[in-house]
């Protein structure tokens, strides 16, 4: 393995771990959307808020990971990246604006109508910022940014491709985050919201497998090489995924609760991985290669140096965090 | 389409996209001061609390980390879009040197990560934590802000004093030396006067609201120890930075003659300098300021004989713009640090006198206009250091007008910004407010210690 696939490696860990817990935030706020009005809502209003407030910032930390491991180990990708898809990048920036100042605004005010103003903006910035992502992500994986850069604003995304990863970018967040919320409840002793998220893990997990589906569909036309790829060398992690998905499905409906973060966490990660085995060795596809847009070899050092104190420092921090939260040593309200 | 019709949309875009830089980084430096330095102020109050079993330090403590969840959410989210702005604004500044400076914002990654997880700790954990681990839980975020702080900083100081790379014949970036990168000449004095900002302002800014509360009748311990305590440690802050701040000066004089130069308008390059306060530069020389003859070339190199390059011998294409903009920039900056200097020794001055705050109205009217001024000095210093370095956005390498995007509409996000910010700030403000509100109907009287068990509800 080259030092340039190497960091390309920490790149997908990266978005690996921002997908599982920056989309499950995401999800949180998407379910926090569709709770219903005030009194309706106010139960699973207060689950999401419970699980999402002590961890949200430092799972969003992983956002800001890829973008500077992005621009540092890859410069060119990045410029390419962004003075082609700056449309929906930005539009995803001003979803982060919006969902983060929400989310913390409303946790500290009293006042109904401004805490409903600052919820909605919350949640429905939730479900804006991982579609444009996702638009994103589909868009350098239909081959649409060119190495040089300066794509075409629109037509590179607003596609069918690019549309329906967005699509799956929201669904995904949203199971991940119902799947989360069925533990987050039965730990807070809520059986009836223990169920409730149940239905929606159930629910979305079913949609989220479909948009997939279409996906594939939808690369076999748009993504010819990645859809190649996918299907020979990440054919191993497809089923992986297909496997997870069906397992957890199995065990929800059997009413089972083992093994389901595992489950739905595995289902996520392998699709990741099988886009990034699928692009090989494309940073992107078909026009830059990892090793053409690398950087040089002692920046990459850094790179690695930084993952390594990441690995040994950041993740048992997030550990303990996590530890912390499970336990209920932490707060959620001021 | 509409915007290609403009004349001026080309050049209009640097123009857009430097004025959308330039507001964001003022509002979240800001924030990042607060990031950097409440943690070590607010653990000061919880220490004493727990040493000296003080319930109001250690609710000091408790409502500083609750405020400090509001400003780092919104610091949270205006650092994500300064780093989206990079590649949104400048991406060709990414294309050629992301490889190089990237390295310092690498690092920041890591400090950022733990500042935001020990900060969660931190907040969250009053109630259920044990009251010493919980103190140590909050320990780290005083080295990760001083972390942080010095790797956006050395990547900063880099772009004034590019060093630690090597280019091949097309420009592109072939080799990178990472430590010559992080310790650039600037990096010493650029990291020390921002770390020493970030603790002037967030100490004279969480005083003044003290000071605030005590001219208006509140004298309860409370808001005396709210005042004490950050006030102090501004205090300490300030001396060292009228130093650091003469010592980067000195340094701009060396490796920025051009920025210097328009610090301090001078015109020709010469011995016995006149150093001028205030005033418009012009062509022919400064118009409406006071002038120290020689004082300038005295500071630059200890004697009126120091030679100091004017900008007659900077290329017309390499001066710095809006030159009395710069130096009134630099006067404002140097006029408020001497002026809270004078406040910092008033205060050391009573204290050592009668162990108390100077017993006079004025002392806390000082003391809260303080925060102001302190946020009003960091920004013009900030204008200082990157106005005076146009039209470089790496000095002496590449031009901002090279690195700006050619993206339409950037007039458009920029006043999309304006109107998000404003709602931010006001956000802000307003749930700071309200939370002071609410702490004070709780009442001042009956404060609980943070620590107390649970009255309420028993987990």
């Amino acid at each position: 393995m080259s030092k340039a696939d190497a960091a390309a490696a920490i790149l997908w860990v990266g978005a690996t771990f921002y997908a599982l817990f920056g989309g499950a935030d995401f999800g949180g706020g998407f379910w926090d959307l569709f709770a219903g009005w005030d009194e309706r809502g106010q139960r699973p209003r207060d689950v999401i808020q419970r699980s999402l407030t002590p961890v949200w910032e430092a799972n969003h930390v992983w956002l800001i990971f890829v973008l500077v491991v992005l621009w540092t180990a890859f410069p060119t990708a990045f410029s390419a990246i962004f003075t082609t898809l700056y449309v929906p990048i930005a539009l995803a920036a001003l979803g982060i604006v919006l969902r983060g100042a929400g989310f913390a605004f409303r946790k500290s005010i009293v006042g109904l109508r401004e805490r409903r103003a600052m919820g909605a903006t919350f949640a429905i910035s939730s479900v804006l910022t991982p579609f444009f992502m996702g638009a994103v992500v589909g868009a350098i994986a239909a081959g649409n940014v060119p190495a040089a850069g300066n794509g075409d604003a629109f037509s590179s995304w607003i596609q069918p491709l690019p549309l329906l990863i967005g699509a799956m970018f929201v669904a995904s967040g949203a199971y991940l985050a119902a799947v989360f919320l069925v533990g987050d409840a039965r730990r807070g002793g809520d059986a009836e919201m223990e169920r409730y998220f149940e239905r929606r893990a159930l629910g979305a997990a079913v949609v989220a497998g479909a948009f997939a589906l279409a996906g594939i569909f939808a690369l076999h036309s748009e993504a010819r090489y990645v859809f190649d790829r996918l299907t020979a060398e990440g054919l191993p992690l497809v089923i992986l995924s297909l496997l997870c998905g069906l397992a957890l499905l199995v065990v929800l409906l059997r009413g089972g609760r083992r093994l389901l973060r595992p489950l739905a966490a595995g289902a996520v990660v392998a699709v990741i991985w099988g886009w990034g085995v699928a692009q090989f060795p494309y940073l992107l596809p078909t026009s830059l290669r990892i090793d053409q847009a690398a950087a040089p070899d002692a920046t990459m050092t850094i790179v690695f140096i930084v993952f390594a104190v990441a690995t040994v420092v950041v993740l048992p921090s997030l550990a303990l965090l996590y530890t912390l939260t499970q336990r209920d040593l932490l707060e959620s309200e001021h | 389409m509409l915007l290609d019709a403009l004349p001026l949309a080309e050049s209009s875009n640097l123009l857009a996209a430097r004025e959308q830089m330039a507001f964001t980084l003022a509002f979240h430096i800001v924030l990042s001061c607060i990031g950097v330095a409440l943690p070590a102020t607010m653990l000061v109050a919880n220490y004493y609390g727990l040493k000296k079993g003080d319930g109001r330090a250690l609710e000091l403590a408790r409502r500083w980390s609750k405020a400090m969840a509001v400003t780092f959410a919104v610091g949270a989210v205006t650092g994500t879009v300064l780093s989206f702005e990079f590649g949104l604004l400048w991406p060709q500044f990414e294309h050629r040197f992301g490889s190089v400076f990237g390295i310092a914002f690498a690092i920041e990654g890591i400090f950022f990560f733990l500042e935001a997880i020990f900060l969660a700790v931190y907040i969250y954990g009053w109630k259920r934590l044990r009251p010493w681990p919980h103190f140590w839980a909050g320990m780290p975020m005083v080295i990760t802000g001083i972390g942080g702080a010095f790797s956006v900083v050395a990547a900063n100081a880099w772009m004034n004093q590019p060093q630690g790379f090597t280019l091949n014949r097309a420009g592109e970036v072939v080799d990178v030396e990472p430590l010559k990168v992080l310790f650039n000449p600037a990096t010493g004095y650029e990291v020390m006067h921002m770390i020493l900002a970030a603790y002037m302002v967030v100490g004279f800014l969480v005083a003044s609201i003290y000071a605030v509360g005590m001219l208006k009748g509140r004298r309860d311990r409370l808001h005396r120890l709210g005042l004490v305590i950050p006030l102090t440690i501004a205090c300490i802050a300030t001396p060292f930075q009228l130093f650091v701040g003469d010592t980067a000066a000195r340094g701009v004089a060396d490796h920025q003659p051009a920025k210097f130069a328009a610090i301090e308008c001078i015109q020709e390059t010469g011995t016995d300098q006149t150093e001028y306060l205030g005033g418009v530069c012009t062509k022919d020389g400064v118009k409406g300021a006071i002038g120290i003859p020689g004082l300038d070339s005295f500071l630059v190199g200890w004697s009126t004989d120091t030679k100091v390059t004017g900008l007659n011998d900077i290329p017309a294409g390499e001066r710095p713009p809006a030159n009395t903009f710069i130096h009134l920039s630099f006067d404002t900056m140097v006029g408020i640090g001497s002026a809270l200097f004078l406040l910092a020794l008033w205060f050391a001055f009573a204290w050592w006198r009668k162990r108390d705050i100077p017993q006079t109205p004025w002392f806390l009217r000082a003391v809260a206009v303080s925060g102001a001024g302190a946020i009003a000095a960091l920004w013009a210093g900030w204008i200082v250091t990157e106005v005076g370095r146009q039209p470089w956005i790496v000095q002496g390498y590449m031009r901002t007008s090279e690195a700006v995007t050619e993206a339409k509409g950037i007039w458009f996000s920029f006043g999309l910004v304006l109107l998000l910010y404003a709602g931010l700030g006001t956000g802000a403000v307003l749930v700071l407010r309200a939370m002071s509100r609410r702490w004070r109907a709780d009442g001042t009287e009956e404060v609980q210690s943070p620590y107390a068990p649970p009255t309420e509800e028993v987990v």
